[in-house]
């Protein structure tokens, strides 16, 4: 679907006090110029903002997600909170790909306290971004119940996500690059897969049940997921007494 | 007398010297006196901060923006003066005159005189009723006359003190007993028009002058016309026809007609660099600045403006002016002209001027301009020789203040120093360095006195209001034009007003005027208001001054958020007028609904250890450390090498001939003797824990390790010289850089003894692609070593290929001298570098550089013995690690990079660290003796309270929700979190001291049991659903 002409993107930017967010006041103060899309929340370090307030931020129809912070190294704490943020933000990417949401929609860049010039240019570069992408839902194709679903889905399963990376997928690299490599990589990939993209689906599969009872075709038909897989998940999580069969109406329902 | 000594690790105070008196009197109210006043209003001194003009502020008050970051000069000067009138250690007397000084150091007696200001300074409220009745229209000085005001005004609307006074030079009653209707206007009976001068006297144990510069006058010359043809101005006019609080509201329109202007033209050098009477042979320093600054604001009030500089060198000597002179010459329509010029006539009918120049290729030009802006300098105050006399310091051959060849904050009086520019031309960041070096200098002699005098801040009782539902009140700034000119501001406060919970929303021109804070705090009493949200500028510069304005009205500080609608949105969105209202609406809601949750929060006070620690033992690191080892203050200072002097050990003398060696081992020895300077050489630092007032530093001291515990920490580690890659350095050993050529000559090394040429090539290694950044003190060092070898030998030749010769200051009269002996200059561009090459010829080696010299328009081929590199000074390799260990920024150019470029020069953004020296950028000995000492200065504001308070927005743990799974102790490398016994069970509990407010731990913590005071998720859900 081609965007809409006069479509203008908001976004949500989390920006740490330290670096990023006086890089956005340097950047007034030299009166470089960017599109008026994004909305600021100051945060002490970009390692605060929980995948909880980027989903907030979709669930509240933002088209895209900002988060700046100090480049690696130069974090303001010695807790350095700018390579969680950078953990967050693939997990985040990949939570969104699995709900069919364009992963792009959440960036993070680094931009120092000097670099006026650059958050301009990174404002007007993903404000163009998300022109070409398109309104949420909507540049994916998707119908606003269908979206709502999908990110409630994944806030549900966010407390999971981080019992999964505190156990699984906590690493620490040196640069960006090495952090994509890992993210996009088959381990990263494979554990994602069997700790969290299955509860994602499962999590949706409850969304669905809480209105109404639900055929496994139906349910598969509204995931846009093979009816095979969707068996799969039903009857793991009838086993596990999170839905059950309802034989009268021979559909699935919550217990 | 006995003195309680106290028992902090690191403060050792000898017995007090009975008659020193532990008041200051600091003489001028501008950026660097007030700078002087609030640091040692800090540090415990009481301070008499006195003005002659009617409000404090000074020229930085005139300015409409400051470079290089083109940052507001009033936004961030206003912060200042409310500072210093609500301190209770400052007594500011304006409007007044000092009369007599007698006495010495330790205890002068000073007689004030304060000039009636016709207006009861405690009755009058600055509504200006008497002002709209006043019947006397004048010009407005503060204007640069080009707008009216009346006999009775106020100075500017962002003055301290914020009230009228009368102008008796225009008042119709004090001139000829005509009128008196501002009397009867005046319903708090402030006016006495029969108000007498007042005599006061003080008695004070250090004074610091700091009564600034004037402003070169063209019209007494009548330079370029100035003053008989209408279009021509100085840059201090145009400076406040830029200023949205100028006569023409920010608008760029010229005086003959009003029209906007399309054509302006610059002329560098007005009254500087001139031999001629009644100019000044000094460089001025700051007009190459200014006027790109100029050019930048210009552009952007106008894009399609056409702008031309007519120039001589470019002085763009400081940290990041090169890349402004860049930004500015590469705007379009932009033209930077080296050429003299004439002004020609004033055309009849358009008023426009043509100015006559001379071209390159096409001889001389006359071109027509709209405007023109005379570029003028500074001049010594106009009553710099009544100071002199009455302060008994000596001026130099300029008129400015004389100062100690090494210490240009020493005056020839004992006790008495000198801040700011009446020292000479220099810009705001070195006025406010040099304003914290007196600060440190007055606090040396009086240390004994600290404390004695001071008074404490009392606030308001907190009124406690968690029963009660939000009430906001929302304040909206026009900050002058700074928003207004885009934003709606009464649009946004109609807006704020509908918006939940707000129950007071008004404009306001200044939020950051002391009667605007005054008002803010009245109205949250008056209307009961318990949340205070402001939509104005950037925290990170205005937080502090608004908090303390909301403890003011009775409330915890916390119950105050700021939206940023100017650094975030008009100055960014300038020409998107009504999306820009948009947002600061987005912004406002964002705020309050933000605010309604805010929760009150307090701050403790951690002990502050008041040894510091200085890494660095050059002559940056030892003045600070002597310094402060003398006002009472432990010092460790670590130097990497195996002895002392850094970088100075390479100098033999200054330029004004004052030898280094000799200064160096003085202070060496004064270091080494110290009881209170720990010298440490061959010495690393590890590790650095801790912050402001308690860091512990792990070292390595000749291989054994040792660790030492201290408040603060300065950074003085030094630069270090280029190594050449170019022109034979390194393969030809007649080539040699700069230092190498200082010490050759010294040393009498044959090369340089019997040289009949010596060529001297500037910018090697710096200026270009890799090091984007003037080098600041090579062309001094090449003017010095030519002067030498030109003395040593009359007939020997020397050039100096050049590409601006930046002599700055009084530099300027040595850069003279060599030419006036005969040193020949041949500039070049850096497209067309001179070319070195060995030769022989006739049985002779030769150096050969071939350069093409553009005023005789042909390459020239010079014969040398010696070549000397103006090698760049570049940053040592050990910055990038000590950034990282001490979590400060490093600038592009890798110096380390101040918290503000213009008032907080020597201050880090990281609390409790500081920076002097080289490391900062490359400077002169005299320039790095001074920011020492300012150094020294802002570290012992810190060091000299025993507390610090930390801030109230730190973690804590609903033991409730805690699950004890650990995950937020596995986060916080402060190691802030244990598990402790609670009634509930083993649960995360935090360490409040430890804990330094990250809120990393609340986004591992599955549960949400540990949250950010401040940064709760309420706080950020609620600001994220109200976007």
């Amino acid at each position: 679907m081609r965007p809409a002409h006069d479509f203008k993107p908001r976004i949500m930017g989390f920006l740490c006090n330290w670096c990023s967010y006086a890089g956005a006041d340097l950047c007034g103060v030299s009166r470089y110029q960017y599109p008026p899309s994004v909305r600021i929340i100051r945060v002490m370090c970009s390692g605060r903002v929980d995948l909880e307030f980027v989903l907030r931020a979709f669930t509240r129809g933002m088209d895209g997600v900002f988060v700046g912070g100090c480049w690696l190294g130069e974090c303001h704490y010695v807790t350095e909170g700018n390579y969680d943020a950078l953990s967050m933000m693939h997990l985040g990417k990949k939570l969104l790909q699995e709900a069919g949401l364009n992963p792009d929609r959440l960036r993070l860049e680094w931009i120092s306290a000097s670099q006026g010039n650059r958050f301009a240019e990174v404002m007007t570069e993903f404000t163009n971004e998300l022109k070409e992408i398109g309104p949420l839902g909507a540049g994916e194709g998707m119908s606003d119940e269908t979206l709502a679903l999908k990110l409630e889905a994944i806030r549900k399963v966010l407390p999971f996500v981080k019992l999964v990376e505190r156990e699984k997928l906590r690493v620490r690299f040196e640069n960006k690059e090495q952090y994509a490599e890992y993210f996009d990589g088959p381990e990263a990939t494979r554990l994602f897969k069997d700790q969290i993209a299955d509860k994602l689906t499962i999590s949706q599969i409850l969304l669905l049940l809480k209105d109404r009872m639900l055929t496994t075709g139906e349910i598969a038909a509204q995931l846009g997921i093979n009816s095979s897989n969707v068996a799969k998940f039903l009857t793991e999580s009838s086993r596990q007494r999170l839905i059950r069969f309802d034989q009268a109406e021979k559909r699935y329902a919550l217990v | 007398m006995t003195l309680n000594i106290m028992p902090i690790e690191g403060l050792n105070l000898k017995r007090p010297a009975e008659s020193n008196l532990g008041d200051v009197l600091v003489v001028g109210g501008g950026i660097s006196g007030i700078q002087a006043a609030l640091d040692l209003a800090n540090t415990g001194f009481r301070v008499y901060l006195v003005d002659k003009s009617p409000a404090i502020g000074g020229r930085m008050s005139q300015l409409d923006k400051t470079f290089p970051s083109n940052d507001c000069s009033m936004c961030i000067e206003s912060p200042k003066f409310i500072e210093c009138s609500r301190h209770p250690n400052i007594d500011i007397l304006t409007n007044t005159d000092v009369r007599r000084v007698e006495g010495k150091v330790g205890n002068f007696k000073v007689q004030l005189y304060r000039r009636p200001r016709y207006v009861l300074e405690d009755k009058c409220t600055g509504c200006t009723a008497c002002v709209e009745y006043c019947p006397a229209q004048v010009p407005d000085a503060y204007n640069q006359n080009l707008s009216l005001t009346k006999a009775v005004h106020i100075h500017f609307s962002q003055a301290v003190p914020l009230i009228t006074y009368i102008d008796p030079k225009t008042c119709l009653y004090l001139q000829d007993d005509k009128c008196n209707i501002c009397v009867g206007v005046c319903k708090h009976n402030a006016i006495d028009l029969h108000q007498k001068p007042e005599s006061v006297e003080i008695e004070v144990g250090s004074i610091v002058l700091s009564p600034g510069y004037q402003i070169f006058d063209p019209a007494k010359r009548n330079d370029y016309g100035y003053g008989k043809i209408k279009n021509v101005m100085t840059s201090m006019d145009f400076e406040r026809i830029l200023s949205s609080t100028g006569p023409y509201e920010g608008e760029i329109r010229r005086p003959s007609d009003g029209k906007h202007p399309h054509r302006i033209a610059w002329i560098q050098c007005v009254g500087s660099r001139q031999v001629i009477p009644g100019g000044n042979s000094y460089c001025s320093s700051v007009c190459c600045a200014y006027t790109q600054k100029q050019i930048i604001l210009a552009k952007d009030h106008a894009p399609e403006l056409d702008a031309t500089v007519f120039h001589n060198d470019i002085r763009a000597f400081s940290k990041d002016f090169e890349r402004y002179y860049q930004r500015a010459s590469g705007l379009s329509d932009v033209r930077f002209i080296r050429s003299y010029v004439t002004i020609g006539r004033e055309l009849p009918g358009t008023n426009n001027v043509t100015i006559r120049y001379a071209t390159d290729g096409e001889g001389v030009k006359e071109e027509e301009f709209d405007m023109v802006v005379l570029s003028v300098g500074m001049n010594p105050p106009d009553d710099a020789k009544e100071l002199a006399n009455l302060f008994g310091v000596d001026l130099n051959k300029h008129g400015f203040c004389k100062t100690n060849p090494l210490n240009p904050i020493e005056t020839s009086r004992e006790g008495i120093f000198v801040s700011g520019t009446f020292h000479g031309p220099m810009d705001i960041p070195e006025a406010v360095v040099s304003a914290s070096g007196a600060g440190a200098l007055c606090g040396q002699i009086l240390a004994q006195q600290r404390g004695k005098l001071a008074r404490e801040r009392e606030y308001p009782k907190e009124r406690d209001v968690t029963k009660e539902d939000p009430k906001v009140g929302v304040f909206v700034c026009h900050c002058g034009a700074n928003i207004g000119r885009v934003v709606n501001v009464p649009a946004v406060v109609e807006y704020a007003k509908g918006l939940k919970n707000v129950a007071h929303a008004q404009e306001s021109l200044f939020a950051c005027s002391t009667d605007n804070a005054q008002q803010i705090s009245d109205v949250i009493r008056e209307r009961g208001l318990n949340r205070v949200v402001i939509a104005a500028c950037t925290p990170r510069t205005h937080e502090p001054l608004f908090r303390d304005t909301v403890r003011e009205g009775g409330l915890n500080q916390y119950y105050f958020d700021m939206a940023n609608i100017r650094e975030h949105c008009s100055w960014v969105h300038s020409r998107e007028k009504e999306d820009a209202t948009q947002k600061a609406k987005d912004i406002v809601r964002m705020s309050v609904a933000r605010s309604s949750h805010l929760q009150p929060l307090s701050e403790f006070d951690l002990p502050v250890n008041k040894a510091t620690l200085i890494i660095g033992g050059g002559v940056a690191g030892m003045t600070s450390a002597y310094n402060m080892a003398e006002q009472g203050f432990e010092v460790y200072l670590i130097e990497k090498d195996s002895d002392l002097g850094g970088m100075a050990r390479r100098l033999q003398r200054t330029l004004e001939g004052i030898d280094v060696q000799a200064f160096l081992n003085d202070l060496k020895n004064k270091v080494f003797r110290h009881p209170s300077i720990h010298v440490y050489t061959d010495a690393e630092l590890l590790e650095v824990t801790g912050y402001i007032g308690n860091f512990t530093s792990r070292l390595n001291v000749e291989g054994r390790q040792m660790q030492i515990r201290h408040g603060a920490v300065i950074i003085a580690t030094g630069a270090v010289e280029y190594r050449p890659e170019e022109y034979l350095y390194g393969q030809d050993e007649r080539v040699m850089t700069s230092l190498e050529l200082e010490n050759s000559i010294q040393q009498q090394d044959a090369r340089v003894k019997n040289a009949r040429g010596v060529v001297m090539i500037q910018c090697v290694g710096c200026r270009n692609a890799e090091r984007n950044y003037c080098s600041r003190v090579c062309c001094t060092q090449s003017i010095k070593n030519a002067l030498k070898l030109k003395k040593e030998n009359p007939a020997r030749d020397v050039y100096i290929i050049f590409r601006d010769m930046r002599t700055y200051g009084y530099k300027e009269d040595y850069y003279r001298e060599a030419a006036d002996n005969d040193v020949r200059f041949i500039r070049y561009e850096p497209e067309d570098k001179p070319r070195v090459s060995a030769v022989e010829e006739n049985g002779e080696k030769l150096l050969r550089v071939d350069v093409y010299d553009p005023i005789l328009g042909q390459r020239l081929a010079l014969d040398a013995d010696v070549v000397a590199l103006a090698a760049a000074v570049i940053p040592p390799p050990g910055n990038q690690t000590l950034a990282r260990q001490f979590k400060v920024p490093l600038s592009p150019d890798g110096f380390f990079q101040e918290a503000h470029v213009k008032l907080r020069p020597v201050d880090f953004a990281a609390d409790g660290v500081f920076l002097c020296g080289t490391a900062h950028y490359p400077k002169h000995l005299t320039e790095t003796i001074s920011q020492a000492y300012g150094a020294a200065g802002r570290a012992i504001c810190v060091l000299s309270s025993d507390t610090v308070a930390a801030s109230g927005a730190i973690c804590d743990v609903n033991i409730n929700n805690c699950v004890t799974c650990g995950a937020c102790i596995s986060a916080c490398s402060y190691d802030a979190i244990s598990f402790q016994e609670t009634p509930k069970g083993k649960k995360a509990q935090v360490n409040p001291i430890l804990c330094k407010g990250d809120g990393l731990c609340n986004t591992k913590c599955p549960t949400g049991a540990i949250y950010l005071k401040h940064f709760t998720d309420e706080l950020i859900f609620s600001q994220i659903d109200a976007a």
